[in-house]
């Protein structure tokens, strides 16, 4: 677990007076119009549990680089803590820091910082190397990550011969070789092409459902924030805006600045279903018969109704025509006229899966827990208001 | 202007090379006899191996390095000199360069490595290597005599002082231009310093380095040629020999010699820094 308590960088040689005007709350311009420091970022407080994927965000020159850099101290903050499993990383000797970086957290970087040098093999086995690990038993680990990141066969190749993917991939693989608990990964994706980005992404969540690390990645792309991160948080001048999960961030935004970063994204990434479904208010069971159904669906205006048994768990939906039809025949049992086929989604499942679905059903999704209780349903008029930012309103339908 | 009595610089500079010839002359002298020692040996294999020997090497070499053109050039220069009887000076005179390019580096890229990470290092060491390199080198050939006497030792010395400062600027300048994107890489891993300078830095300053060292032998050719006023020998000798009795044929003949090891020299050192090159596309 990382706890960052109240995290101060000023950058500049005179930090003291910064310090107590920034203590008094005077803004970033003020400080540096008086003092000539430049204020890096101002009490960031946060805290990174263990297997999580963190992501921070903001605008360039928000302090995003200083914030991570302050975690493995290759910045040293002036003021605030560091807890990394019970240890304050600034109070750390350089013997212990060193340790720390070789052992407890490795770093990926935006243009890669590969050796040129070095071969592939070499590269990443560099953190083992800096280790004192023994040639065979650090190249034999080296090819094992390797092979993760789906570069084997190119581990006699230099770095000048891969494409800027497959140079990121060995970033992430020599980041892994030391096996590290933390992964500090500042803007990784952002020199590639879009393409090659989205597939970067995935790679990432696929290694991280493998192995959990805690992962403190930076992006200034809230789609790939809101893809890839547990918790996000938003960064301005130096400061954290808000911190939540992606629905939190992009259904309630704390702020204008969040609000309008907000604005552009791809909402169907970060929505889930159980975000933009709709309360199942009208459904019925088995034993209604035909004519309250009917009923149901005249009053409301629906051609299709869910069926739910006694525990609340979904049997299906019944239409308007094989009621009727029932009801002329005299059958009370609506058991014959109910069909299964109807679309279904979990609460979790991302909108942007659904969307597909969404254009071609005539059914509405249902949203069915684990247990098969119907939690709610999804109809295009929801789904659109929330793809649309209807933000928070469309939830209860 | 005239009422301020003139500064004796020259009678300081004076008293203070009899003091330091005081003081230290016993210390210089050991570090001398060791130096002659050296390249007294140096000259000696140079000259005692068989000239075959050394010109298949020399060629093979410049073949590795530096492409079938400067073998061929290399292999007609080198039997051209032979056949002007000129083979034992010129062994002499790469004895010499050799010698003081090896200190050179062991001196220069300390210094270096010493200026590119300490800011007080940098700011005394760069006004010397100014002085250093815009005094003519007439000037300091003479202090070396008191200290060191005539001949081989004294002329190495000067050679040194002359051409060391491309090693020190350059090695400077290489590691400082090392991206800082890879000096984070290091330190994000908790490399050492040291580790940090043999895996990272060093590597990277790699080619910036050897055209330092490539200047440095350039240099000092060119130095050891005018060292042999105080009595270094070598081809400077028959150029300084032939200068003093008006004999222009043995001076042209041993000035082309010269021409023809400096292009040898260049040439080879030059690809130094690129190499690595040939190696990757295996
Ligand atoms: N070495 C430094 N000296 C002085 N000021 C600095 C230094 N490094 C960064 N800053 C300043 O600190 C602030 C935060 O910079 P930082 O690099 O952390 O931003 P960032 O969010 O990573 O931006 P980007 O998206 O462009 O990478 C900026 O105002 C920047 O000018
Ligand atoms: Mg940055």
């Amino acid at each position: 677990m990382i706890e960052v308590k109240n995290l101060t960088k000023i950058y500049g040689h005179n930090t003291e007076a910064a310090l107590e005007m920034l203590k008094k709350g005077a803004s970033n311009q003020e400080i540096k119009d008086k003092t000539k420091q430049v204020v890096g970022v101002r009490n960031a407080s946060f805290t990174v549990e263990n297997g999580e994927t963190f992501v921070i965000m903001g605008l360039s020159g928000s302090g995003k680089s200083t914030l991570l850099r302050c975690i493995n101290r290759l910045i040293k903050a002036s003021a605030g803590q560091i807890i990394i499993d019970g240890v304050d990383v600034l109070s750390m000797s350089p013997k212990e820091l060193e340790e720390l970086r070789k052992r407890k957290m490795s770093m990926v970087f935006q243009r890669f910082a590969l050796l040129p040098h070095r071969n592939i093999l070499d590269n990443v086995a560099y953190g083992l190397e800096v280790q004192g690990v023994k040639k065979e038993a650090r190249q034999a680990k080296a090819r094992e990550v390797i092979q993760m990141v789906g570069l084997s066969g190119w581990e006699e190749s230099y770095p000048e011969n891969l494409s800027g993917g497959m140079q990121q991939r060995v970033g992430i693989a020599r980041a892994l070789a030391t096996d590290p608990d933390i992964l500090l990964m500042d803007e990784p994706f952002s020199a590639l092409d879009p393409l090659i980005r989205q597939d970067m992404q995935e790679e990432l969540i696929n290694i991280q459902e493998k192995l959990q690390k805690t992962i403190i990645f930076i992006t200034h792309d809230l789609d790939e924030a809101l893809k890839i991160g547990d918790h996000i948080a938003l960064m301005k001048d130096g400061e954290i805006v808000q911190i939540g999960s992606p629905e939190d961030i992009l259904l309630s935004p704390a702020s204008d600045y969040v609000a309008r970063f907000v604005e552009n994204v791809n909402r169907s990434l970060a929505l889930t279903a159980a975000s933009v479904m709709i309360r199942p208010r009208y459904v019925v069971h088995p034993k209604d018969g035909p004519r309250t159904a009917l009923n149901f669906m005249e009053k409301h205006g629906l051609s299709t109704l869910f069926v739910l048994d006694r525990f609340g768990k979904l049997r299906g939906y019944i239409s308007a025509e094989d009621a009727s039809e029932l009801a002329s025949r005299g059958i009370k049992d609506l058991a014959d006229i109910i069909q299964d086929d109807m679309p279904t989604a979990n609460p979790e499942t991302p909108l942007a899966d659904l969307l597909d679905v969404m254009a071609y059903t005539k059914v509405p999704i249902a949203v069915i827990d684990e247990e098969g209780r119907l939690q709610g349903t999804l109809v295009r008029g929801s789904v659109i208001a929330g793809l649309a930012g209807g933000r928070g309103e469309s939830i209860n339908g | 202007m005239d009422r301020i009595p003139r500064i004796p610089l020259a009678e300081w500079t004076d008293t203070f090379i009899v003091y330091l010839q005081n003081n230290f002359g016993s210390s210089t002298q050991a570090f001398a006899d060791g130096l002659e020692g050296f390249i007294k040996g140096l000259q000696g294999i140079l000259i005692e191996a068989p000239a075959e020997l050394i010109i298949i090497v020399l060629v093979l070499l410049a073949w590795r390095l530096a492409g079938k053109k400067v073998a061929v050039f290399t292999m007609l220069g080198l039997f051209f000199i032979y056949n002007l009887g000129l083979w034992a000076v010129t062994m002499e005179t790469i004895a010499m360069v050799i010698s003081a390019v090896l200190l050179c580096m062991l001196i220069g890229i300390p210094l270096g490595i010493l200026g590119a990470k300490s800011q007080t290092a940098h700011r005394i060491i760069m006004p010397i290597l100014d002085f250093m390199q815009t005094l003519p080198a007439f000037v300091y050939l003479l202090p070396a005599i008191p200290f060191f006497g005539l001949g081989v030792v004294p002329g190495v010395i000067t050679t040194i002082i002359f051409a060391m400062p491309p090693v020190i600027r350059l090695t400077d300048l290489g590691l400082k231009q090392v991206p800082e994107e890879l000096i984070e890489l290091g330190k994000s891993f908790g490399s050492t310093f040291w580790q940090m300078l043999v895996k990272i830095e060093l590597p990277l300053a790699r080619s910036t380095m050897l055209a330092g060292i490539n200047q440095c032998i350039m240099l000092s050719l060119s130095m050891v040629v005018i060292a042999s006023m105080i009595g270094a020998k070598g081809l400077g000798g028959i150029v300084w020999r032939a200068i003093q009795t008006l004999n222009m044929g043995a001076g042209f003949e041993a000035g082309v010699a010269i021409v023809i090891i400096a292009i040898i020299l260049d040439r080879i050192t030059q690809n130094l820094g690129s190499s690595k090159k040939g190696k990757e596309s295996i």
